[in-house]
Protein backbone atom coordinates (compact mmCIF):
# COMPACT_ATOMS: atom_id res chain seq x y z
CA UNK A 1 0.00 0.00 0.00
CA UNK A 2 1.11 3.52 -0.60
CA UNK A 3 2.85 4.79 2.53
CA UNK A 4 0.70 7.88 2.92
CA UNK A 5 -2.49 5.82 2.67
CA UNK A 6 -1.22 3.72 5.53
CA UNK A 7 -0.52 6.85 7.48
CA UNK A 8 -4.00 8.20 6.84
CA UNK A 9 -5.69 4.96 7.78
CA UNK A 10 -3.52 4.85 10.90
CA UNK A 11 -4.61 8.37 11.79
CA UNK A 12 -8.24 7.42 11.31
CA UNK A 13 -8.14 4.25 13.35
CA UNK A 14 -6.25 6.03 16.12
CA UNK A 15 -8.70 8.91 16.25
CA UNK A 16 -11.03 9.42 19.16
CA UNK A 17 -14.10 9.07 16.97
CA UNK A 18 -13.02 5.75 15.49
CA UNK A 19 -12.01 4.33 18.81
CA UNK A 20 -15.26 5.42 20.41
CA UNK A 21 -17.14 3.33 17.84
CA UNK A 22 -14.83 0.34 17.33
CA UNK A 23 -13.59 -0.59 20.72
CA UNK A 24 -10.87 -3.04 19.86
CA UNK A 25 -8.40 -3.92 17.16
CA UNK A 26 -8.83 -6.55 14.50
CA UNK A 27 -5.62 -8.53 14.63
CA UNK A 28 -6.49 -12.17 15.04
CA UNK A 29 -5.64 -12.65 18.69
CA UNK A 30 -7.56 -14.71 21.21
CA UNK A 31 -8.39 -11.52 23.08
CA UNK A 32 -9.85 -9.88 20.00
CA UNK A 33 -11.79 -12.98 19.09
CA UNK A 34 -13.50 -12.81 22.43
CA UNK A 35 -14.03 -9.05 22.31
CA UNK A 36 -15.44 -9.38 18.84
CA UNK A 37 -18.34 -11.26 20.39
CA UNK A 38 -18.62 -9.55 23.73
CA UNK A 39 -18.41 -5.94 22.61
CA UNK A 40 -20.88 -6.28 19.76
CA UNK A 41 -24.53 -5.95 20.64
CA UNK A 42 -25.65 -8.25 17.84
CA UNK A 43 -22.97 -10.89 18.17
CA UNK A 44 -23.00 -11.15 21.94
CA UNK A 45 -26.08 -13.28 21.58
CA UNK A 46 -23.37 -15.94 21.21
CA UNK A 47 -21.13 -17.19 23.97
CA UNK A 48 -17.48 -16.23 23.44
CA UNK A 49 -16.36 -19.84 23.31
CA UNK A 50 -18.32 -22.93 22.54
CA UNK A 51 -18.00 -26.67 22.50
CA UNK A 52 -16.35 -27.72 19.29
CA UNK A 53 -18.93 -30.37 18.45
CA UNK A 54 -21.85 -28.00 18.89
CA UNK A 55 -20.85 -25.96 15.90
CA UNK A 56 -20.55 -28.85 13.50
CA UNK A 57 -22.99 -28.11 10.71
CA UNK A 58 -24.15 -31.69 10.94
CA UNK A 59 -25.37 -31.09 14.48
CA UNK A 60 -27.77 -28.14 14.08
CA UNK A 61 -27.77 -27.85 10.29
CA UNK A 62 -27.93 -24.16 11.16
CA UNK A 63 -31.70 -24.52 11.15
CA UNK A 64 -32.61 -22.40 14.16
CA UNK A 65 -30.25 -19.67 13.08
CA UNK A 66 -31.57 -19.88 9.55
CA UNK A 67 -35.17 -19.62 10.75
CA UNK A 68 -34.23 -16.46 12.63
CA UNK A 69 -32.44 -15.06 9.61
CA UNK A 70 -35.45 -15.71 7.40
CA UNK A 71 -37.61 -13.99 10.00
CA UNK A 72 -35.38 -10.91 9.80
CA UNK A 73 -35.43 -11.09 6.02
CA UNK A 74 -39.23 -11.24 6.08
CA UNK A 75 -39.34 -8.26 8.43
CA UNK A 76 -37.20 -6.20 6.08
CA UNK A 77 -39.03 -7.13 2.87
CA UNK A 78 -42.34 -6.90 4.71
CA UNK A 79 -41.72 -3.33 5.81
CA UNK A 80 -40.73 -2.41 2.26
CA UNK A 81 -43.95 -3.98 0.98
CA UNK A 82 -45.93 -1.96 3.51
CA UNK A 83 -44.79 1.20 1.74
CA UNK A 84 -46.75 0.15 -1.33
CA UNK A 85 -49.58 -1.98 -0.11
CA UNK A 86 -52.96 -0.69 1.10
CA UNK A 87 -55.16 -3.06 3.13
CA UNK A 88 -58.30 -1.91 1.35
CA UNK A 89 -60.45 -4.28 -0.69
CA UNK A 90 -60.57 -1.75 -3.52
CA UNK A 91 -56.82 -1.25 -3.66
CA UNK A 92 -55.06 -4.35 -2.37
CA UNK A 93 -55.26 -6.40 -5.54
CA UNK A 94 -54.26 -3.47 -7.75
CA UNK A 95 -51.27 -2.84 -5.49
CA UNK A 96 -50.25 -6.46 -6.01
CA UNK A 97 -50.48 -6.06 -9.77
CA UNK A 98 -48.41 -2.89 -9.57
CA UNK A 99 -45.74 -4.68 -7.58
CA UNK A 100 -45.73 -7.62 -9.97
CA UNK A 101 -45.38 -5.26 -12.91
CA UNK A 102 -42.49 -3.47 -11.27
CA UNK A 103 -44.43 -0.23 -11.02
CA UNK A 104 -42.40 0.15 -7.85
CA UNK A 105 -38.66 -0.49 -8.28
CA UNK A 106 -37.90 -4.18 -7.74
CA UNK A 107 -41.55 -4.68 -6.85
CA UNK A 108 -41.77 -8.11 -8.36
CA UNK A 109 -38.57 -9.32 -6.73
CA UNK A 110 -39.73 -7.86 -3.43
CA UNK A 111 -43.06 -9.62 -3.57
CA UNK A 112 -41.57 -12.90 -4.79
CA UNK A 113 -38.84 -13.03 -2.16
CA UNK A 114 -41.27 -12.17 0.63
CA UNK A 115 -43.64 -14.89 -0.50
CA UNK A 116 -41.09 -17.65 -1.03
CA UNK A 117 -39.10 -16.82 2.09
CA UNK A 118 -42.35 -17.11 4.04
CA UNK A 119 -42.74 -20.66 2.78
CA UNK A 120 -39.06 -21.29 3.49
CA UNK A 121 -39.50 -20.22 7.10
CA UNK A 122 -42.29 -22.74 7.63
CA UNK A 123 -40.00 -25.43 6.26
CA UNK A 124 -36.92 -24.43 8.25
CA UNK A 125 -38.86 -24.16 11.51
CA UNK A 126 -40.33 -27.65 11.02
CA UNK A 127 -36.93 -29.12 10.36
CA UNK A 128 -35.39 -27.20 13.25
CA UNK A 129 -37.95 -28.90 15.46
CA UNK A 130 -37.09 -32.25 13.92
CA UNK A 131 -33.39 -31.76 14.59
CA UNK A 132 -34.01 -30.63 18.18
CA UNK A 133 -36.12 -33.73 18.64
CA UNK A 134 -33.62 -36.10 17.07
CA UNK A 135 -30.74 -34.80 19.16
CA UNK A 136 -32.90 -35.07 22.28
CA UNK A 137 -32.17 -31.42 22.98
CA UNK A 138 -35.53 -30.90 24.65
CA UNK A 139 -34.56 -33.02 27.60
CA UNK A 140 -33.95 -31.49 31.03
CA UNK A 141 -33.12 -28.68 31.55
CA UNK A 142 -34.47 -27.52 28.18
CA UNK A 143 -38.11 -28.66 28.43
CA UNK A 144 -39.43 -25.14 28.74
CA UNK A 145 -37.47 -23.85 25.77
CA UNK A 146 -38.98 -26.61 23.65
CA UNK A 147 -42.45 -25.48 24.73
CA UNK A 148 -41.53 -21.90 23.78
CA UNK A 149 -40.42 -23.32 20.45
CA UNK A 150 -43.78 -24.98 19.89
CA UNK A 151 -45.50 -21.62 20.38
CA UNK A 152 -43.05 -20.12 17.88
CA UNK A 153 -43.95 -22.86 15.42
CA UNK A 154 -47.64 -22.03 15.74
CA UNK A 155 -46.92 -18.31 15.39
CA UNK A 156 -44.88 -18.98 12.26
CA UNK A 157 -47.82 -20.82 10.71
CA UNK A 158 -50.21 -18.04 11.69
CA UNK A 159 -47.89 -15.40 10.27
CA UNK A 160 -47.87 -17.17 6.96
CA UNK A 161 -51.61 -17.81 7.09
CA UNK A 162 -52.59 -14.19 7.78
CA UNK A 163 -50.35 -13.05 4.93
CA UNK A 164 -52.20 -15.33 2.54
CA UNK A 165 -55.30 -13.13 2.46
CA UNK A 166 -53.53 -9.84 1.82
CA UNK A 167 -53.23 -10.04 -2.01
CA UNK A 168 -57.04 -10.22 -2.05
CA UNK A 169 -57.05 -12.71 -4.91
CA UNK A 170 -59.10 -15.87 -5.38
CA UNK A 171 -56.32 -18.10 -4.03
CA UNK A 172 -56.00 -16.29 -0.73
CA UNK A 173 -59.67 -15.53 -0.37
CA UNK A 174 -60.79 -19.15 -0.58
CA UNK A 175 -57.88 -20.52 1.38
CA UNK A 176 -58.73 -18.22 4.25
CA UNK A 177 -62.38 -19.19 3.83
CA UNK A 178 -61.46 -22.84 4.37
CA UNK A 179 -59.32 -21.97 7.37
CA UNK A 180 -61.73 -19.67 9.13
CA UNK A 181 -64.70 -21.98 8.51
CA UNK A 182 -62.84 -24.49 10.63
CA UNK A 183 -62.71 -21.88 13.40
CA UNK A 184 -66.50 -21.64 13.10
CA UNK A 185 -66.60 -25.30 14.12
CA UNK A 186 -64.67 -24.87 17.35
CA UNK A 187 -66.42 -26.71 20.17
CA UNK A 188 -68.17 -24.36 22.60
CA UNK A 189 -67.22 -21.07 20.92
CA UNK A 190 -67.75 -21.56 17.17
CA UNK A 191 -71.31 -21.17 15.89
CA UNK A 192 -71.28 -24.52 14.05
CA UNK A 193 -69.27 -26.36 16.69
CA UNK A 194 -70.61 -28.86 19.21
CA UNK A 195 -72.19 -27.37 22.34
CA UNK A 196 -72.00 -23.79 21.04
CA UNK A 197 -75.70 -23.21 20.46
CA UNK A 198 -76.79 -23.70 24.08
CA UNK A 199 -74.10 -21.20 25.02
CA UNK A 200 -75.70 -18.63 22.76
CA UNK A 201 -73.09 -18.51 20.01
CA UNK A 202 -74.39 -17.63 16.56
CA UNK A 203 -72.77 -16.62 13.31
CA UNK A 204 -72.53 -13.01 14.43
CA UNK A 205 -70.94 -13.37 17.85
CA UNK A 206 -68.69 -16.44 17.78
CA UNK A 207 -64.95 -16.86 17.46
CA UNK A 208 -65.04 -16.85 13.69
CA UNK A 209 -66.86 -13.55 13.80
CA UNK A 210 -64.12 -12.19 16.06
CA UNK A 211 -61.44 -13.27 13.62
CA UNK A 212 -63.19 -11.89 10.55
CA UNK A 213 -64.84 -8.84 12.01
CA UNK A 214 -67.99 -9.95 10.19
CA UNK A 215 -69.97 -12.97 9.12
CA UNK A 216 -68.02 -13.38 5.89
CA UNK A 217 -64.66 -12.28 4.55
CA UNK A 218 -65.03 -8.60 3.70
CA UNK A 219 -63.11 -5.40 4.29
CA UNK A 220 -62.86 -5.79 8.08
CA UNK A 221 -61.34 -9.26 7.66
CA UNK A 222 -58.67 -7.86 5.35
CA UNK A 223 -57.80 -5.15 7.85
CA UNK A 224 -57.65 -7.66 10.69
CA UNK A 225 -55.44 -10.01 8.73
CA UNK A 226 -53.19 -7.05 7.94
CA UNK A 227 -52.86 -5.91 11.54
CA UNK A 228 -52.22 -9.44 12.80
CA UNK A 229 -49.75 -10.07 10.00
CA UNK A 230 -47.78 -6.83 10.21
CA UNK A 231 -47.94 -5.90 13.87
CA UNK A 232 -49.37 -8.34 16.38
CA UNK A 233 -47.88 -11.64 15.27
CA UNK A 234 -44.39 -10.36 14.39
CA UNK A 235 -44.19 -8.61 17.77
CA UNK A 236 -45.27 -11.73 19.59
CA UNK A 237 -42.90 -13.92 17.62
CA UNK A 238 -40.03 -11.45 18.01
CA UNK A 239 -40.55 -11.26 21.76
CA UNK A 240 -40.69 -15.02 22.11
CA UNK A 241 -37.56 -15.41 20.00
CA UNK A 242 -35.68 -13.24 22.49
CA UNK A 243 -36.88 -15.56 25.25
CA UNK A 244 -35.99 -18.59 23.12
CA UNK A 245 -32.41 -17.43 22.49
CA UNK A 246 -31.92 -16.32 26.07
CA UNK A 247 -32.99 -19.72 27.29
CA UNK A 248 -30.83 -21.51 24.72
CA UNK A 249 -27.86 -19.70 26.33
CA UNK A 250 -28.93 -20.05 29.93
CA UNK A 251 -29.96 -23.70 29.71
CA UNK A 252 -26.63 -24.47 28.08
CA UNK A 253 -26.44 -25.61 24.50
CA UNK A 254 -26.99 -29.32 24.20
CA UNK A 255 -24.05 -30.33 21.97
CA UNK A 256 -22.35 -33.45 23.26
CA UNK A 257 -19.19 -33.19 25.34
CA UNK B 1 -20.75 -25.36 30.16
CA UNK B 2 -23.70 -23.22 31.15
CA UNK B 3 -21.56 -20.54 32.65
CA UNK B 4 -20.28 -19.10 29.44
CA UNK B 5 -19.49 -15.66 30.84
CA UNK B 6 -17.03 -17.12 33.29
CA UNK B 7 -15.14 -18.94 30.56
CA UNK B 8 -15.15 -15.87 28.38
CA UNK B 9 -13.14 -13.81 30.82
CA UNK B 10 -10.18 -16.04 30.24
CA UNK B 11 -9.43 -15.41 26.62
CA UNK B 12 -8.09 -18.87 25.87
CA UNK B 13 -10.70 -21.54 25.25
CA UNK B 14 -10.78 -23.81 28.24
CA UNK B 15 -9.92 -27.46 27.73
CA UNK B 16 -12.43 -29.17 29.94
CA UNK B 17 -12.43 -32.92 29.60
CA UNK B 18 -10.51 -35.00 27.20
CA UNK B 19 -12.13 -34.74 23.79
CA UNK B 20 -14.35 -31.80 24.68
CA UNK B 21 -12.54 -28.97 23.06
CA UNK B 22 -13.88 -25.44 23.30
CA UNK B 23 -13.33 -23.07 20.42
CA UNK B 24 -13.94 -19.38 19.85
CA UNK B 25 -17.34 -18.59 18.34
CA UNK B 26 -15.57 -15.87 16.37
CA UNK B 27 -14.79 -16.89 13.72
CA UNK B 28 -15.73 -20.60 14.04
CA UNK B 29 -19.49 -20.26 14.48
CA UNK B 30 -20.11 -16.77 13.16
CA UNK B 31 -18.48 -17.58 9.85
CA UNK B 32 -20.71 -20.63 9.39
CA UNK B 33 -23.81 -18.64 10.21
CA UNK B 34 -22.75 -15.99 7.76
CA UNK B 35 -22.26 -18.56 5.02
CA UNK B 36 -25.64 -20.14 5.76
CA UNK B 37 -27.34 -16.75 5.54
CA UNK B 38 -25.51 -15.95 2.32
CA UNK B 39 -26.44 -19.28 0.78
CA UNK B 40 -30.06 -18.72 1.73
CA UNK B 41 -30.02 -15.26 0.14
CA UNK B 42 -28.57 -16.60 -3.08
CA UNK B 43 -31.11 -19.41 -3.29
CA UNK B 44 -34.12 -17.24 -2.48
CA UNK B 45 -33.06 -14.47 -4.88
CA UNK B 46 -32.43 -16.89 -7.71
CA UNK B 47 -35.68 -18.72 -7.11
CA UNK B 48 -37.64 -15.47 -6.85
CA UNK B 49 -36.05 -14.19 -10.02
CA UNK B 50 -37.31 -17.15 -12.02
CA UNK B 51 -40.52 -18.14 -10.25
CA UNK B 52 -43.27 -15.63 -9.66
CA UNK B 53 -45.42 -15.69 -6.53
CA UNK B 54 -48.93 -16.82 -7.45
CA UNK B 55 -51.60 -14.21 -8.03
CA UNK B 56 -55.01 -15.32 -9.28
CA UNK B 57 -57.97 -13.21 -10.30
CA UNK B 58 -59.41 -10.61 -7.98
CA UNK B 59 -61.17 -12.13 -4.98
CA UNK B 60 -64.79 -12.84 -5.76
CA UNK B 61 -66.97 -13.98 -2.85
CA UNK B 62 -69.64 -15.12 -5.34
CA UNK B 63 -67.42 -17.56 -7.16
CA UNK B 64 -65.87 -20.28 -4.99
CA UNK B 65 -62.66 -21.92 -6.11
CA UNK B 66 -63.08 -25.62 -6.67
CA UNK B 67 -61.18 -27.07 -4.95
CA UNK B 68 -60.54 -24.33 -2.39
CA UNK B 69 -57.31 -25.36 -0.79
CA UNK B 70 -55.90 -24.05 2.47
CA UNK B 71 -52.21 -23.06 2.40
CA UNK B 72 -50.09 -26.18 2.00
CA UNK B 73 -48.97 -26.41 5.64
CA UNK B 74 -52.63 -26.75 6.70
CA UNK B 75 -53.55 -29.27 4.03
CA UNK B 76 -52.96 -32.12 6.47
CA UNK B 77 -55.87 -30.80 8.49
CA UNK B 78 -57.99 -30.19 5.42
CA UNK B 79 -57.26 -33.74 4.32
CA UNK B 80 -58.45 -34.93 7.72
CA UNK B 81 -61.78 -33.25 6.91
CA UNK B 82 -62.46 -36.14 4.56
CA UNK B 83 -62.54 -38.51 7.49
CA UNK B 84 -63.73 -36.36 10.37
CA UNK B 85 -66.16 -33.57 11.13
CA UNK B 86 -64.59 -30.12 11.08
CA UNK B 87 -64.66 -29.62 14.85
CA UNK B 88 -62.29 -32.55 15.16
CA UNK B 89 -60.19 -32.22 11.99
CA UNK B 90 -59.80 -28.46 12.15
CA UNK B 91 -59.77 -27.69 15.84
CA UNK B 92 -59.44 -30.59 18.26
CA UNK B 93 -56.87 -32.57 16.30
CA UNK B 94 -54.46 -29.63 15.86
CA UNK B 95 -55.00 -28.69 19.51
CA UNK B 96 -54.00 -32.20 20.52
CA UNK B 97 -50.95 -31.99 18.30
CA UNK B 98 -49.86 -28.69 19.83
CA UNK B 99 -50.50 -29.84 23.38
CA UNK B 100 -48.81 -33.16 22.65
CA UNK B 101 -45.72 -31.37 21.34
CA UNK B 102 -45.60 -29.05 24.33
CA UNK B 103 -45.85 -31.78 26.95
CA UNK B 104 -43.46 -34.07 25.09
CA UNK B 105 -40.34 -33.09 27.09
CA UNK B 106 -42.21 -33.65 30.33
CA UNK B 107 -43.47 -37.12 29.49
CA UNK B 108 -40.28 -38.39 27.84
CA UNK B 109 -38.17 -38.95 30.93
CA UNK B 110 -35.62 -41.22 29.26
CA UNK B 111 -32.33 -39.57 30.21
CA UNK B 112 -30.49 -41.19 27.31
CA UNK B 113 -29.75 -39.44 24.07
CA UNK B 114 -29.63 -35.82 25.18
CA UNK B 115 -27.45 -33.78 22.85
CA UNK B 116 -26.62 -36.25 20.10
CA UNK B 117 -28.33 -38.22 17.37
CA UNK B 118 -29.24 -41.72 18.42
CA UNK B 119 -31.95 -44.20 17.55
CA UNK B 120 -30.76 -47.12 19.65
CA UNK B 121 -31.15 -45.36 22.97
CA UNK B 122 -34.64 -43.96 22.36
CA UNK B 123 -36.33 -46.30 19.91
CA UNK B 124 -39.88 -45.66 21.13
CA UNK B 125 -39.70 -41.85 21.16
CA UNK B 126 -37.93 -41.54 17.83
CA UNK B 127 -40.25 -43.99 16.11
CA UNK B 128 -43.45 -42.30 17.29
CA UNK B 129 -42.25 -38.77 16.55
CA UNK B 130 -40.85 -39.55 13.13
CA UNK B 131 -43.97 -41.45 12.22
CA UNK B 132 -46.16 -38.48 13.18
CA UNK B 133 -43.90 -36.04 11.34
CA UNK B 134 -43.92 -38.18 8.22
CA UNK B 135 -47.67 -38.77 8.36
CA UNK B 136 -48.26 -35.01 8.55
CA UNK B 137 -46.23 -34.51 5.39
CA UNK B 138 -47.82 -37.42 3.55
CA UNK B 139 -51.23 -35.84 4.14
CA UNK B 140 -49.86 -32.54 2.88
CA UNK B 141 -48.48 -34.16 -0.26
CA UNK B 142 -51.84 -35.80 -0.90
CA UNK B 143 -53.60 -32.49 -0.37
CA UNK B 144 -51.28 -30.58 -2.68
CA UNK B 145 -50.88 -33.08 -5.51
CA UNK B 146 -53.75 -35.56 -5.42
CA UNK B 147 -56.87 -33.54 -4.70
CA UNK B 148 -59.04 -32.01 -7.39
CA UNK B 149 -62.56 -30.59 -7.70
CA UNK B 150 -64.83 -31.53 -4.79
CA UNK B 151 -61.73 -32.90 -3.13
CA UNK B 152 -61.89 -35.99 -5.33
CA UNK B 153 -58.70 -37.97 -5.80
CA UNK B 154 -56.70 -37.30 -8.97
CA UNK B 155 -53.17 -38.47 -9.55
CA UNK B 156 -50.84 -35.58 -10.39
CA UNK B 157 -50.65 -36.72 -14.02
CA UNK B 158 -54.42 -37.03 -14.40
CA UNK B 159 -56.59 -34.34 -15.92
CA UNK B 160 -59.08 -32.83 -13.47
CA UNK B 161 -62.63 -33.57 -14.58
CA UNK B 162 -66.04 -33.44 -12.98
CA UNK B 163 -66.84 -36.91 -14.32
CA UNK B 164 -65.33 -38.90 -11.50
CA UNK B 165 -67.26 -41.94 -10.21
CA UNK B 166 -69.61 -41.24 -7.32
CA UNK B 167 -68.00 -42.46 -4.12
CA UNK B 168 -69.65 -45.53 -2.54
CA UNK B 169 -72.39 -44.82 0.03
CA UNK B 170 -71.22 -44.46 3.62
CA UNK B 171 -72.75 -45.99 6.71
CA UNK B 172 -72.28 -45.47 10.42
CA UNK B 173 -72.14 -47.78 13.38
CA UNK B 174 -75.20 -47.70 15.62
CA UNK B 175 -74.70 -45.57 18.70
CA UNK B 176 -74.43 -48.36 21.32
CA UNK B 177 -72.00 -50.36 19.19
CA UNK B 178 -69.91 -47.31 18.48
CA UNK B 179 -69.85 -46.20 22.10
CA UNK B 180 -68.87 -49.67 23.22
CA UNK B 181 -66.16 -49.90 20.61
CA UNK B 182 -64.65 -46.56 21.56
CA UNK B 183 -64.81 -47.36 25.27
CA UNK B 184 -63.17 -50.71 24.64
CA UNK B 185 -60.47 -49.11 22.48
CA UNK B 186 -59.54 -46.46 25.00
CA UNK B 187 -60.21 -48.63 28.06
CA UNK B 188 -58.14 -51.58 26.92
CA UNK B 189 -55.61 -49.26 25.36
CA UNK B 190 -55.03 -47.57 28.69
CA UNK B 191 -55.14 -50.70 30.76
CA UNK B 192 -53.37 -53.42 28.76
CA UNK B 193 -49.95 -51.74 28.63
CA UNK B 194 -49.90 -51.51 32.44
CA UNK B 195 -50.02 -55.30 32.42
CA UNK B 196 -47.78 -56.02 29.47
CA UNK B 197 -45.12 -53.37 29.96
CA UNK B 198 -45.18 -53.12 33.72
CA UNK B 199 -41.95 -51.27 34.09
CA UNK B 200 -42.82 -48.76 31.37
CA UNK B 201 -45.88 -47.95 33.46
CA UNK B 202 -43.97 -47.84 36.70
CA UNK B 203 -41.17 -45.73 35.32
CA UNK B 204 -43.57 -43.08 34.03
CA UNK B 205 -45.96 -42.99 36.97
CA UNK B 206 -49.70 -42.78 36.57
CA UNK B 207 -49.95 -39.17 35.34
CA UNK B 208 -47.22 -39.28 32.70
CA UNK B 209 -48.38 -42.71 31.67
CA UNK B 210 -51.99 -41.63 31.21
CA UNK B 211 -51.09 -38.58 29.16
CA UNK B 212 -48.63 -40.48 27.00
CA UNK B 213 -50.96 -43.37 26.29
CA UNK B 214 -53.98 -41.14 25.75
CA UNK B 215 -52.12 -39.05 23.16
CA UNK B 216 -50.75 -42.16 21.52
CA UNK B 217 -54.18 -43.80 21.35
CA UNK B 218 -55.66 -40.65 19.85
CA UNK B 219 -52.96 -40.61 17.20
CA UNK B 220 -53.40 -44.29 16.36
CA UNK B 221 -57.18 -43.93 16.57
CA UNK B 222 -57.13 -41.11 14.04
CA UNK B 223 -55.29 -43.34 11.63
CA UNK B 224 -57.55 -46.31 12.35
CA UNK B 225 -60.58 -44.18 11.58
CA UNK B 226 -59.05 -43.24 8.25
CA UNK B 227 -58.60 -46.95 7.62
CA UNK B 228 -62.20 -47.71 8.56
CA UNK B 229 -63.43 -45.09 6.12
CA UNK B 230 -61.23 -46.22 3.27
CA UNK B 231 -61.68 -49.94 3.87
CA UNK B 232 -65.26 -50.25 5.14
CA UNK B 233 -66.89 -46.96 4.09
CA UNK B 234 -67.71 -46.11 7.68
CA UNK B 235 -68.76 -42.49 8.10
CA UNK B 236 -69.01 -42.30 11.88
CA UNK B 237 -67.89 -44.68 14.57
CA UNK B 238 -69.87 -42.83 17.18
CA UNK B 239 -73.05 -40.88 16.55
CA UNK B 240 -74.62 -38.74 19.24
CA UNK B 241 -76.99 -35.78 19.07
CA UNK B 242 -74.04 -33.49 19.89
CA UNK B 243 -70.97 -34.87 18.23
CA UNK B 244 -70.10 -37.48 15.65
CA UNK B 245 -66.74 -39.15 15.47
C1 LIG C 1 -39.44 -19.04 14.82
C2 LIG C 1 -39.04 -20.14 15.24
C3 LIG C 1 -37.70 -20.51 15.88
C4 LIG C 1 -36.49 -19.86 15.86
C5 LIG C 1 -36.14 -18.55 15.17
C6 LIG C 1 -35.57 -20.69 16.61
C7 LIG C 1 -34.21 -20.39 16.79
C8 LIG C 1 -33.33 -21.19 17.49
C9 LIG C 1 -31.90 -21.02 17.49
C10 LIG C 1 -31.13 -19.97 16.72
C11 LIG C 1 -31.37 -21.99 18.30
C12 LIG C 1 -29.88 -22.26 18.52
C13 LIG C 1 -29.46 -23.60 17.93
C14 LIG C 1 -29.85 -23.92 16.53
O1 LIG C 1 -29.66 -23.09 15.63
O2 LIG C 1 -30.37 -25.02 16.30
C15 LIG C 1 -32.48 -22.73 18.84
C16 LIG C 1 -32.37 -23.76 19.74
C17 LIG C 1 -33.44 -24.49 20.24
N1 LIG C 1 -34.72 -24.50 19.73
FE1 LIG C 1 -35.46 -23.15 18.42
N2 LIG C 1 -36.22 -21.79 17.09
C18 LIG C 1 -37.52 -21.73 16.65
C19 LIG C 1 -38.50 -22.68 16.85
C20 LIG C 1 -38.35 -23.79 17.64
C21 LIG C 1 -39.27 -24.90 17.71
C22 LIG C 1 -40.53 -25.04 16.87
C23 LIG C 1 -38.78 -25.76 18.66
C24 LIG C 1 -39.36 -27.06 19.15
C25 LIG C 1 -40.57 -27.40 19.14
C26 LIG C 1 -37.54 -25.21 19.17
C27 LIG C 1 -36.77 -25.76 20.19
C28 LIG C 1 -35.47 -25.40 20.45
C29 LIG C 1 -34.65 -25.97 21.51
C30 LIG C 1 -35.10 -27.01 22.57
C31 LIG C 1 -33.37 -25.40 21.37
C32 LIG C 1 -32.13 -25.71 22.22
C33 LIG C 1 -31.36 -26.70 21.37
C34 LIG C 1 -30.09 -27.20 21.99
O3 LIG C 1 -29.71 -26.82 23.11
O4 LIG C 1 -29.48 -28.04 21.28
N3 LIG C 1 -37.30 -24.03 18.52
N4 LIG C 1 -33.67 -22.24 18.33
Amino acid sequence: MLPYLKEISGKITQSEIWKSVFRHGYEDTPRNRVLQILSNIWLHIHPATINKNSINISFTWCLGGLTFFVFLFETLTGVLLMFYYTPDVNKAYADMLDLSNNAAPFGRLLRNTHRWAGHAMVITVCFHMLRVFLTGSYKAPRQFNWAVGVVLLVLTLLLSFTGYLLPWDQLGYWAITVGTNMAGNTPLVGYQGPFAQPLGFTIDNDIRFALLGGTSIQAPALLRAYVWHCIALPSLAGGLMMLHFWRTRKDGFSGRL
Amino acid sequence: MANTEATAIKTQPKQTQAGSERVHTWPGLVAKEFLCALLFLVVILLYSYYVDAPLRELANPGEPENPAKAPWYFLGLQEALVYFDPWFAGVVLPTFIIIGLMVLPYIDINPQGSGYYTFKERKFAVTVFCFGFLFWYVLILIGVYCRGPFWAWFWPWEQWTLAFPTPPPLWSLSTPVGALLLLAYFGLGMWLPTRIWKDFYQRLGIIRYSITVFLLLTMIGTILKIGLRLGLNIKYVLQTPWINI
